[in-house]
């Protein structure tokens, strides 16, 4: 499907998402409680079958935090983004989407890592990188006590 | 001797226990600082956790302290044997934000670096693979042959690995006036060795023995764990990038996406084999018919990108390399994700090598070709 195609069947099947056209991709905004329902359906529906997860990033957008989701379908090799944000940025959570795409259980543990977003029934949500006594290095209210970073 | 089995199994005080080792952070299959935690009975593999962390240097956010072009030089530290083309993913990503349309010559001139660094890998993924098996012959045919093309950088970018060579508009400097020369001598040169890495290593009946039905990774398995280069393309998966989304001047050139169905240890070698004659064929395409022009567009002296976001794909040698920049509009980004091919392929070693003995464990992660930088980032 081509960008207005995949646009206009989003906007149809997804009412409650918020669906616009990127500069490159189509981007869908889901509520933190929809996400995994979202998921699975733009997994399981044959005219969409995103079975490709080829990137997961946890942004911190000031006011709360978000995940985006690259998307890609093998079978149609059309792509998609799709963002999920927090409730808040004090105990940032969202569902884990593991279960859908294997990928995202490593992924996930990056951001639980680096943004200390926390995934609900994620089944291995441990440190990826850093020691338990780091903060959270790519959230935007880090100290970076040892000035290794400089703005 | 089933007698004997049976008096096994069923003496409590014979059964043997579960182990745990700790393969790396410094072992030498590992090829960098990564640590397995395996375990293991008695020989055979039950499953393999990876530890990661050893070299991870924030890269990411460094990336939100310091400009555009400065971002160049640290992306050829993540992978270093695939230099260019993360250089190249980030030229093109800021180029796609400025809407910058960069001169023929430099669409050339990045392909053909891009394959010479996808041969120089290739290259030494094969010697260190044979050595991994207990080949240690290997390592000199590869690196002998591997030489040849980091002088070729070095005269053109003055660096041999972390070339940085790209820039956001161009390249940081034409060519060198011997460059065509000593590629195409090179072609004609590797084209005479090639064959030997098969003579040598391809057709050994140790390797095939060791490699042939080892480490199955299914289809849906590999789009699962998103493993994707040539480690995806032996699984079936068609990820190949400079496909599926063309970039510079791939659209130009004639290549097959090698892909295998046999899914094994051995469908990763043979096409990462593969895959340096379709190098070598795309080069000869370009070389000779580089256009005359600019090697690179002005640009302003502080590049500041649009609001927005902007996701660049590209196929460097381990698999699919994507970097996610988010702008806000000044000249640092907000964020900055780099998809690193090796992160998402080291994961799926549990499910490969689950079964096996811990020799192919080895084998099976050669044949992922993993670069621990990469991973950490």
């Amino acid at each position: 499907m081509t960008n207005e195609e995949l646009q206009s069947y989003l906007t149809e099947r997804f009412t409650e998402a918020e669906i616009k056209l990127g500069t490159q991709y189509v981007e869908m905004t889901v509520t933190a409680a929809a996400l995994h329902e979202t998921a699975l359906q733009l997994k399981k529906l044959d005219k969409l079958s995103f079975d490709y997860l080829f990137c997961l990033t946890g942004v911190d957008y000031a006011e709360n935090m978000g995940i985006v989701y690259h998307l890609e379908s093998v079978e149609h090799r059309h792509v998609m983004v799709l963002k999920a944000k927090t409730a808040d940025r004090v105990s940032p959570a969202l569902d884990t989407v593991s279960d859908v795409w294997i990928t995202a259980k490593y992924h996930e543990r990056e951001a639980y890592d680096l943004l200390g977003i926390h995934f609900n029934n994620h089944t291995d949500l441990r440190r990826m990188f850093l020691d338990d006594s780091w903060g959270h290095p790519l959230r935007k209210d880090y100290v970076d006590e040892v000035r290794i970073v400089e703005r | 001797m089933s007698e004997i089995r049976e008096v096994i199994i069923n003496n409590d005080r014979l059964a043997t226990d579960e182990y745990l080792v700790n393969m790396g952070p410094q072992h030498p299959s590992t090829h960098g600082v990564l640590r397995l935690l395996v375990r293991l009975e008695g020989e055979k593999v039950l499953n393999v956790q990876p530890h990661t962390g050893y070299i991870h240097s924030g890269i990411e956010k460094m990336c939100e302290a310091i400009t555009y072009p400065q971002i160049i030089h640290l992306t050829d530290r993540m992978d270093y044997l695939s230099a260019h083309m993360n250089n190249e993913a980030v030229a093109l990503c800021v180029e796609k934000a400025l809407q910058v349309e960069v001169p023929d010559r430099v669409k050339y001139i990045r392909t053909i670096m891009d394959e010479l660094s996808r041969l120089a890998s290739h290259q030494l993924w094969w010697c260190v693979f044979g050595m991994d098996m207990g080949a240690l012959t290997t390592f000199f045919y590869g690196l002998r042959d591997r030489e040849k093309i980091l002088d070729i950088f070095e005269e053109t970018c003055g660096a041999r690995m972390t070339v940085s060579y790209n820039t956001p508009g161009g390249l940081m400097f034409d060519i060198h006036p011997n460059f065509q020369k000593r590629v195409k001598e090179f072609i004609t040169y590797f084209r005479t060795k090639l064959p030997e890495y098969d003579k040598l290593l391809s057709g050994n009946v140790i390797l095939r023995e060791r490699a042939e039905g080892i480490g199955h990774l299914s289809l849906k398995d590999a789009i699962d764990f998103g493993v994707t280069g040539p480690s995806g393309r032996a699984s079936g998966f068609s990820c190949d990038m400079r496909k599926h989304q063309p970039y510079s001047a791939y659209p130009l050139v004639k290549f097959k996406e090698i892909l295998d169905d046999r899914c094994d240890t051995l469908a990763r070698y043979e096409v990462r084999i593969l895959e340096m004659y379709e190098s070598l064929s795309i080069i000869e395409q370009l070389i000779d018919n580089i256009p005359e022009g600019d090697y690179a567009v002005k640009m302003k002296g502080v590049l500041k990108l649009p609001e927005g976001e902007f996701y660049q794909r590209v196929e460097s040698a381990r698999g699919e390399f994507g970097v996610y920049i988010v702008s806000d509009g000044k000249k640092n980004p907000y964020r900055v994700k780099f998809r690193s091919p090796g992160f998402s392929n080291m994961f799926a070693l549990n499910k490969m090598a689950k079964g096996h003995k811990i020799a192919d464990l080895v084998a099976i992660m050669s044949t992922l070709d993993l670069i621990i930088p990469d991973i950490d980032r």
